[in-house]
């Protein structure tokens, strides 16, 4: 079958740094999978290369079979692959409704529409509904976003994501910086998604790791260390050593 | 995909109800333009200022379509009035006097420098914008200067003959059909730029003007709808200049100085960015002050108007416009307000 998401050979270099290593790395189809790696071990790299912030030195890019590599971030938002951002980035001075509804438009090809009333489209407001639902945004719509609770705002930056119809959402560590009491309902919202939409968590916390992955893989210095399921992982005294080991103080 | 157990709060039409608002007219907006509409019967003495009002208050529309909306600074939007104004006035000179043709022609030609010029100011920052969009204008001034034959050059550009609006209005000395002409012309542009900024397109450009990151990552053509917008922007302030050119049937080099672009972004500080009708209501109180201002000792104009920048730069408008709406309510009930709250965002003069 083909891989939601294939990276052949993926290298980038800064100068004589290199911070992602000829990473081949398979994300299968409705896969629950993370990334996880010590801090300075390219994780964030990987990501921007794989949204198209930033192009590869070499290596290519594939999204359900077609290649990416060159494409441009919001082509490929519309071909299906979407992020949330680790720090927040949302439109502060508009509401969820605004924000939802402007991605929603965006993805059915109406942002270039000029001369409609943004909302007049039923099949949009629809389509909103339904996504601050599943998100519990759903009493908050008319809020200005600044104004939210920083855990609704981390759940917003995953339902704007959501938004574009995703097939490969990478989650950039969705619960950082969420106080304790807001932490259950953030995660039992991720752990809601539906299973059409393969999801790639890069994370730090070890907890949301192990409740939501089931393969992991391990990134060091740029290269992809081992790649396997929770319990192999969690097993692997190597990967203690590099990365769980450093994570236990923390 | 699975049920949703979560209680909503927020119906569907409730939701869709309250999108629509944003885009309803409302009863400040109907008055305002009864007002501008009245002022063509009751003013009869004043309609050659009140032209010169509804030409800054499209020019500064257009300047709020990239500032406010798309968060493009500009100190170069006189490159566009200027290539309107002399378009219109060598068009009426050469080709034909009709109004509404030469008005199209001044349009088109501004929005085609527009897009050519709008693909420097999609890189950098906003002093990398005001130094390119300063620039272009100071080219585009150069070029109008030397190129005399055309232009007229320092002597500006004479013998504009104009012909009858729609070929029955005359053109009379008193300006009433000047600033009918300008003031339908401003209201049709009016309506389709508020169509504009209230459409999922003028959305988006609020999106970029926020966080562009976010809006690439929505799956947003940034460059596209920014180089949209700047066309359009320019083919506005291009009819503004083309309106100037014909109503008073001369053109200046005056038309693409830098005080053009500097005093249109001081109206659009005075009334409001990010709020069409901010550009109007400070079109209006920078031409009345203007006027009752020079004609009491002329240079305290600029001592005025540079003390009452200071004071909106500082005091923080949306701070005196909220005072001033919080008494108007109080006065007229909650609904007489202003039309909307201005999205405008904080820490932007």
């Amino acid at each position: 079958m083909t891989p939601a998401l294939e990276t052949i050979g993926l290298q980038k270099r800064f100068g004589g740094l290199t911070a992602t290593d000829n990473v081949s790395f398979r994300l299968e189809k409705g896969a629950r999978h993370a990334l996880i790696g010590p801090n300075g071990a390219g994780k964030t790299t990987f990501i921007n290369l794989l949204t198209g912030v930033i192009p590869p030195t070499s290596g290519r890019i594939l999204l359900e079979g077609a290649d990416i590599t060159r494409l441009c971030p919001e082509l490929r938002v519309q071909r299906g692959l979407a992020r949330t951002f680790q720090i927040n980035q949302l439109f502060p001075a508009m509401t969820p409704l605004e924000t939802l509804g402007l991605a929603v438009s965006e993805r059915k090809g109406s942002g270039r529409d000029w001369w409609r009333v943004f909302g007049s489209d039923r099949e949009i407001v629809d389509e909103v509904v339904g996504i601050a639902q599943r998100f519990r945004l759903a009493d908050v719509l008319d809020e200005r976003t600044s104004n939210l609770p920083y855990g609704k705002q981390r759940l917003l930056e995953i339902a704007v994501a959501f938004a574009c119809e995703p097939r490969v959402l990478l989650l950039d560590e969705p619960a950082a910086g969420v106080p304790e009491a807001e932490r259950h309902e953030l995660l039992a919202t991720v752990a809601a998604l539906p299973r059409d939409v393969s999801v790639l968590l890069i994370e730090h916390d070890m907890d949301l790791v192990f409740s939501f992955a089931e393969r992991i893989s391990v990134l060091v210095n740029g290269g992809l260390f081992t790649e396997g399921t929770v319990d192999e992982i969690a097993a692997d005294p190597r990967v203690r050593a590099v990365y769980l080991g450093e994570s236990v103080d923390e | 995909m699975q049920d949703k157990p979560f209680m909503s709060s927020l119906t569907t039409d409730e939701v869709a109800t309250s999108l629509r608002r944003k885009g309803r007219w409302g009863l400040g907006e109907v008055l305002f333009w009864l007002a501008a509409a009245a002022t063509l019967f009751f003013l009869p003495e004043r309609h050659l200022i009140l032209n010169e009002i509804a030409i800054i208050g499209l020019f500064a529309v257009s300047l709020d379509l990239i500032l406010g909306y798309a968060g493009i600074v500009s100190l170069g939007h006189a490159a566009f009035f200027g290539v309107g104004a002399y378009v219109a006035g060598i068009f009426a000179k050469e080709m034909t006097g009709d109004p509404l043709t030469g008005l199209a022609v001044a349009g088109v030609a501004a929005a085609l420098l527009g897009f050519a010029t709008s693909f420097l100011v999609l890189r950098g920052a906003d002093l990398t914008r005001l130094m390119v969009t300063l620039g272009v204008a100071l080219v585009a001034g150069e070029i109008a200067n030397q190129a005399s034959w055309l232009t007229g050059g320092a002597d500006g550009l004479q013998g504009i003959m104009m012909g009858p609006l729609l070929g029955m209005f005359e053109f009379d000395i008193f300006g009433t059909t000047a600033y009918a002409y300008s003031l339908v012309v401003l209201f049709v542009l009016f309506v389709v730029a508020r169509r504009i900024v209230h459409s999922p397109f003028g959305l988006s450009l609020r999106s970029i003007r926020d966080n562009s990151l976010r809006a690439r990552a929505v799956g947003i053509p940034v460059n596209r709808r920014l180089v949209a917008i700047y066309t359009i922007s320019a083919a506005y302030a291009g009819i503004a200049g083309g309106l100037l050119a014909q109503t008073t049937q001369f053109v200046s080099l005056d038309v693409l100085a830098f005080h053009r672009s500097a005093d249109v972004l001081l109206v659009l500080v005075i009334g409001g960015v990010g709020y069409l009708y901010g550009g109007l209501i400070g079109a209006v109180i920078f031409k009345v002050l203007q006027d009752i201002l020079s004609s009491m000792t002329p240079q305290y104009w600029q001592f005025w108007i540079g003390l009452i920048l200071v004071v909106l730069v500082l005091a923080g408008r949306e701070r005196l416009t909220e005072r001033a709406r919080f008494l108007a309510g109080r006065l007229f009930g909650r609904s007489a307000g202003a039309p909307r709250t201005a999205p405008a965002r904080e820490g932007r003069p």
